[in-house]
């Protein structure tokens, strides 16, 4: 008789006080019963609509399946069929937009609360491994990947399985891509995307940090010396963007690419780090995506008394996750909507002093549906910030594109690719990720890693 | 890790290090730049490529000793390792069809003025040197200057070396004595590229300023390097590290650059109590 509770069971959490003056992780995990019950909420239905809604395909009805029996080590094991980064995508899907949306217990009450229970099983399965895997029979194949972030993980895993000799090349001196320079600490501790590293380095795959493609090697010398036979490009979203209005060369305006990268990566909020960062005390973030989420709860842990979030439209309109909002607002996020900055002021020495805003209303819906931001008339008000986290978005790094001869791009940057397979213009170089969608998830990124990881393994046997 | 191959004082706080990356080093042109991390907890920094060879395989730094991170670099020998050496990044200096060049370097900056004036002479160009330091001990690299200028002028603030004056006060005399330059090539201090560019727009000259603006990835990803050149925003890791010299927004380079100068000096004072040593 499944558990008919309609509602998921509750993720133990560090309380909002205490937790946005440290970095370590916010939400704590599912015990062993809480994982049980909440398994027991699934009706095993036949037609599997979640699955459908997983951008991977995990067999989620099956993995909880094993979950309320207890058989952890069991449920890890279908996942990992589907997933080469579970205890990741537990934590960072957007699943209320995917697997979730579809359960047939979301009809009348919450849905089974499907992400908590696979990052329950991931952490169950990495506090339990003993490390020993069994590695691949090699198929004498090489590939390349370029980049160590979700998407050139996730095809790297999946192509070592398939015993290709996999190496991926990454520009930075950390493997993870934005898992760890972007996503911070308390949301998806390090250690556990280093762990998941470790794991694909187990079976086999190399990843050379310090490596710019394009730069230091091109992928034409990849396939000519060095005898690639195939390249998945995972490069990742580029150069930020800002919003071209006055000031934003003052010194306290920071791209959110650059803010959290100084945070995360260097670990600027760790005492004994080299990399410094501006000891803001009002910090406005502009945007409302999930970036902008993280830039706003770093720049509160990192000291800040007021962060606001300046988003132009209203809060129904936010890309931002759900979970990421509200988990922002307990940590006393103060959300500015509807307004827009115009300016950002500045002191005699060039430091940021304020942020002049207006005031927005809603108008007619825009292409892409949401209803169009108008500026309110005579609305203009000065925001008191000593700091502007800019998170409006990237476009594609030029590096790749800009050094390999045949690769076809659209207006913005963004490669072009067969979306059934991940092939780009050039023979054997597939691509996946932000560097071909612009800014989106972990999640589709790794997906269209594994799509590319399939395409790529077709072309090499039948070549 | 890259390992450093030979490391020279060229200065009591200039340091010139050959560091092993083969695959760098068959890459590197004058103007690029390499980003390093001393350490497990080190920044990134960028320093511009000094030298290359491309048979030993080593790439040559210089720096100057100004923050914690050179001073903990500076504190490596020969035979020890740097965490993470990255490159060759940004766009290499523009130098073919050049028939004659000013190139001005001022104190450290000499150290990346030099393989570009060395490769502009490799290229048949006539190069005309003009460099500046504060005094006689801090004077870098005037041999190998000397080797590849049909024209060299050391210039010292405080005249203890070479003739007394600024690098402009040379240029001005080499341009207004009427030898015509098909561009200058500056690079050293924001300020004195500033007053060079100053200079050479008033003349009419084609000027190339290469800027070394705060980085941490330096591939293009965070935007911390950027600066306003022509009334647009350009990022020097990928669009440069080299503008014409006419464009770029000199004071807003020079704000910008000293945003975490209380950190550094901080950092630095530590860093110095650290390993009990007088940094002048």
């Amino acid at each position: 008789m499944p558990n008919m509770s309609l509602v998921k069971n509750k993720m133990p959490e560090q309380e909002p006080n205490v937790r946005n003056k440290n970095f370590k992780e916010v939400s704590l995990g599912y015990t062993e019963e809480q994982a049980i019950d909440e398994a027991q909420r699934c009706l095993n239905c036949k037609h599997k609509p979640c699955v459908s809604g997983c951008p991977v395909n995990i067999n989620i009805p099956d993995f909880i399946q094993q979950v309320a029996q207890g058989n952890f080590e069991e449920a890890y094991k279908i996942i990992s069929k589907s997933s080469s980064l579970p205890a990741v995508c537990g934590r960072v899907c957007p699943q209320e937009t995917q697997c979730e949306q579809k359960c047939v217990r979301g009809i009348k009450g919450e849905p089974v609360a499907i992400g908590r229970l696979e990052r329950f099983v991931a952490d169950w399965h990495n506090a339990h491994d003993d490390g020993n895997v069994e590695k691949p029979v090699s198929n004498g194949h090489k590939v390349a990947i370029i980049g160590a972030g979700p998407a050139g993980l996730a095809c790297a895993g999946d192509l070592a399985k398939l015993g290709y000799d996999v190496t991926i090349f990454e520009a930075l001196h950390l493997a993870g891509g934005v898992l760890v320079y972007g996503i911070p600490e308390f949301r998806l501790p390090k250690a556990i995307v280093q762990k998941e590293i470790n794991t694909l380095k187990a079976i086999g795959v190399k990843v050379e940090t310090n490596m710019v493609i394009g730069k230091v090697l091109t992928i034409d010398e990849l396939f000519d010396d060095l005898g690639f036979e195939a390249v998945f490009v995972g490069s990742g979203a580029g150069l930020p963007k800002f919003m071209n209005i006055p000031g934003e060369s003052l010194k306290g305006v920071y791209s959110a690419n650059e803010f959290l990268t100084r945070t995360n990566l260097m670990k600027a909020y760790i005492e004994g780090s080299d990399t410094p960062i501006q000891n803001a005390k009002k910090v406005a973030v502009v945007g409302g995506g999930n970036v902008a989420m993280d830039a706003a709860r770093c720049a509160k842990r990192l000291g800040a008394e007021d962060v606001y979030i300046v988003y132009r439209r209203s809060e129904e309109e936010m890309p931002a996750r759900l979970e990421e909002v509200h988990h922002a607002k307990e940590e006393g996020i103060i959300f500015k909507m509807l307004t827009n900055p115009v300016e950002i002021l500045g002191d005699e020495h060039k430091n940021v002093s304020g942020m002049k805003c207006v005031e927005m209303e809603l108008g007619e819906p825009d292409e892409s549906g949401r209803r169009r931001p108008v500026i309110k008339q005579d609305s203009e008000f000065v925001l008191d910030v000593d700091c502007v986290v800019m998170s409006i978005g990237t476009s594609p790094n030029p590096l790749i594109r800009n050094t390999t001869p045949g690769l076809d791009t659209q207006k913005w940057g963004g490669l072009i690719v067969d979306e059934a397979t991940g092939l780009t213009s050039r023979e054997g170089v597939f691509a996946g990720g932000d560097a071909v969608t612009g800014a989106a998830t972990v999640i589709l990124a790794m997906g269209a890693g594994k799509t590319a990881a399939k395409a790529m393994d077709e072309y090499i046997k039948n070549k | 890790m890259y390992k450093i191959v030979r490391k020279k004082e060229l200065n009591p706080t200039v340091t010139l290090m050959d560091i092993e990356a083969p695959l760098i080093a068959k890459k590197a042109q004058p103007g690029q730049f390499i980003i390093l991390r001393v350490d497990e907890n080190g920044e990134r920094i960028p320093l511009t490529v000094a030298d290359y060879d491309r048979e030993k395989g080593t790439i040559t730094i210089i720096f100057q000793i100004v923050g914690a991170t050179t001073e903990k670099l500076n504190q490596l020998n020969e035979g020890e390792y740097i965490q993470d050496f990255v490159g060759p990044l940004g766009v290499a200096s523009h130098v073919e069809g050049l028939k004659k060049v000013a190139v001005v370097g001022g104190g450290v900056g000499c150290a990346i003025a030099y393989p570009i004036a060395k490769k502009l002479h490799k290229l048949g160009c006539e190069v005309h040197s003009v460099v500046g330091f504060r005094n006689k001990d801090l004077v870098i690299l005037e041999e190998e200057f000397d080797k590849v200028s049909d024209k060299l002028c050391v210039m010292t603030d405080d005249g203890s070396y070479g003739e007394k004056g600024l690098v402009t006060d040379a240029l001005r005399k080499l341009i207004e004595s009427g030898e015509e330059y098909d561009e200058v090539i500056t690079i050293g201090p924001l300020i004195m590229m500033k007053f060079v560019c100053m200079l050479t727009k008033e003349k009419g000259i084609k000027t190339v300023a290469s800027m070394n603006p705060i980085m941490i990835d330096g591939t293009g990803m965070c935007g911390g390097c950027r600066l306003t050149v022509g009334g647009e925003t350009k990022f020097a890791c990928v669009d440069g590290p080299d503008f014409d010299g006419h464009l770029i927004d000199f004071d807003e380079a020079i704000e910008r650059s000293s945003m975490y100068k209380d950190f550094e000096r901080h950092a630095h004072g530590e860093a110095c109590n650290l390993f009990k040593k007088e940094v002048k």
